[in-house]
């Protein structure tokens, strides 16, 4: 039998190869303020899955129709050592999809305050680059980079700006003024069985893939369906239900 | 909340600014083989919001380290025409149409029977040439009429439209203003007029509830993009036996 359909089988049996339950994440470990140079920072770690988080923030000029808002940015450096199937070069479609996933589960809640990073109305406001590097790419890296991003931004100091010069001190200040911090999950499907935090050899057989991110009342904010296959209106209203109960437990990994 | 430049309400006494109910859609306006050079294309409309789409393939897949030896490969491409928002659109890539390129992919990728086409590529060129909201379902529909067009085999349409949530209503079909103003915009795409969702992305936030009624109405819509685009296809199809 081939790795393909072993996987398919023992998932219509219910099983999964490291025998998990369904809705059971790996060990996770979220470590932050790891880099110094960094003005927020996390390490997360799904299993084998592992994946650095970090905050830079400069100051731009506000974008014309929100000239009294600071900026938010993701991107996401997928590096060739965590996966043979990653290149160098631009990012590819997977790298573009994870960080605009991770970044509308962010900026849909508002979750970053930023009226609060505006320096002068139209001329200044501070830019928020959060960069996701994979170094270990183990499967579930959406759910991951979302919480990885959520436990950096909580541990972010604004630098000092220094309005004469026009220059940023690297001399860390107050907290990054944040108003929410949502959780976002997946729900994967291979056959009928409905799960959650896939290792690669799960991931590589997965039909279809759906993402939610939860704020802290529960509600949804931002989804993002992924994969070849579809999911019935039925799956979809279960897997918001896995969402929301599972965004509880990993909650208590946001210090 | 009020932004600058925004209406001061988006439904006034149960109508919305264009004057539709929350379930009524924009105006569809949809034709098929438009395009001479294009094996298969097709045109679809809500309102403004109107895309072309034309399909390249199956056709021999170059470079060929891009074939796959058992299937067709399938790639939309999604695009804006610089003109098609107030703004001018820098022609080229964008994160925002990569994404929706791949997604678009994904989601046709579940009706393709990409093994009857080994070694091959079909190709899906996706222009949004008038932007009013709503503007990936109007070319996730198009991609469709083309690709049937083409005769490429699938097991269904794919139909699309969008929901919202505007001033506290759920909406079919969003127009502009509700789009940059209102709260919740959530696009999905269906097999046929069958509850199967292939394509969902939502922006805003809604409670667990609102997305049962969301899915709800998201299906009658896709279910009404489905007949609509059925009917242009069969008008193309019977009538002109003979071809051209």
């Amino acid at each position: 039998m081939t790795g393909q359909n072993y996987i398919k089988k023992i998932f219509s049996e219910g099983k999964r190869l490291d025998n998990r339950k369904m809705d059971e994440f790996r060990k996770v470990s979220v470590e932050t303020g790891i880099l110094s140079n960094a003005e927020g920072s996390a390490k997360i770690k799904f299993g084998d899955t592992e994946l650095l988080v970090g905050i830079k923030m400069d100051v731009l000029t506000p974008f014309p129709d929100t000239p009294n808002e600071g900026v938010l940015m993701v991107e996401s450096e997928f590096v060739p050592f965590a996966s043979p199937e990653f290149e160098l070069g631009p990012p590819c479609e997977q790298a573009v999809e994870l960080a605009r996933v991770v970044d509308r589960g962010i900026r849909e809640c508002k979750a970053v305050d930023v009226e609060k990073l505006c320096i002068e109305a139209g001329e200044k406001v501070w830019a928020v680059h959060i960069d996701i590097n994979i170094i270990n790419h183990d499967g579930n890296l959406i759910d991951a980079a979302s919480i990885g991003a959520i436990a950096a931004l909580l541990n972010t100091k604004i630098p000092k700006y220094d309005a004469e010069k026009g220059k940023v001190i690297r001399e860390l200040g107050e907290q990054l003024p944040l108003k929410d911090a949502p959780i976002e999950l997946t729900v994967f499907k291979i056959g009928d069985t409905l799960f959650m935090d896939p290792t690669i050899e799960e991931e590589d057989e997965m039909e279809a893939r759906i993402t939610m991110a939860i704020t802290q009342d529960g509600n949804i904010s931002a989804i993002q369906k992924g994969g070849t296959g579809y999911f019935t209106s039925t799956e979809i209203e279960t897997a918001a239900d896995m969402i929301i109960a599972k965004s509880k437990d990993l909650r208590s990994f946001l210090k | 909340m009020a932004k600058e430049g925004a209406p001061e309400k988006l439904i006034i006494d149960g109508k919305r600014l264009d004057g539709r109910d929350f379930e009524t859609f924009r105006k569809f306006d949809l034709s098929v083989h438009v395009l001479k050079r294009s094996n298969g294309s097709g045109t679809f409309a809500f309102g403004n919001t109107r895309a072309i789409a034309g399909v390249q393939g199956p056709r021999e897949l170059h470079p060929k380290f891009l074939q796959d030896p058992r299937n067709a490969v399938l790639r939309c491409r999604y695009m804006m025409a610089p003109f098609s928002t107030s703004d001018r659109i820098r022609p080229g890539h964008s994160r925002r149409g990569t994404e929706i390129s791949k997604v678009t992919t994904d989601a046709f990728m579940s009706v393709l029977c990409p093994e009857d086409f080994p070694k091959t590529g079909i190709d899906v060129f996706i222009q949004i040439l008038e932007a009013d909201a709503s503007t990936r379902c109007a070319g996730i529909n198009a991609a469709s009429l083309a690709l049937a067009d083409a005769a490429v085999p699938m097991k269904d349409l794919i139909a699309s439209c969008s929901v919202g949530k505007v001033e506290g209503h759920i909406v079919t079909d969003l127009n502009g203003p509700e789009d940059m103003y209102g709260d919740v915009d959530f696009a999905v795409s269906m097999i046929g007029d069958t509850d199967k969702v292939v394509h969902l992305q939502m922006d805003g936030v809604i409670t667990r509830d609102e997305l049962s009624r969301m899915l709800i109405m998201a299906h009658k819509g896709c279910s009404e993009v489905y007949k609509n685009m059925k009917a242009a296809l069969k008008a193309k199809y019977s009538s002109n036996v003979e071809g051209e």
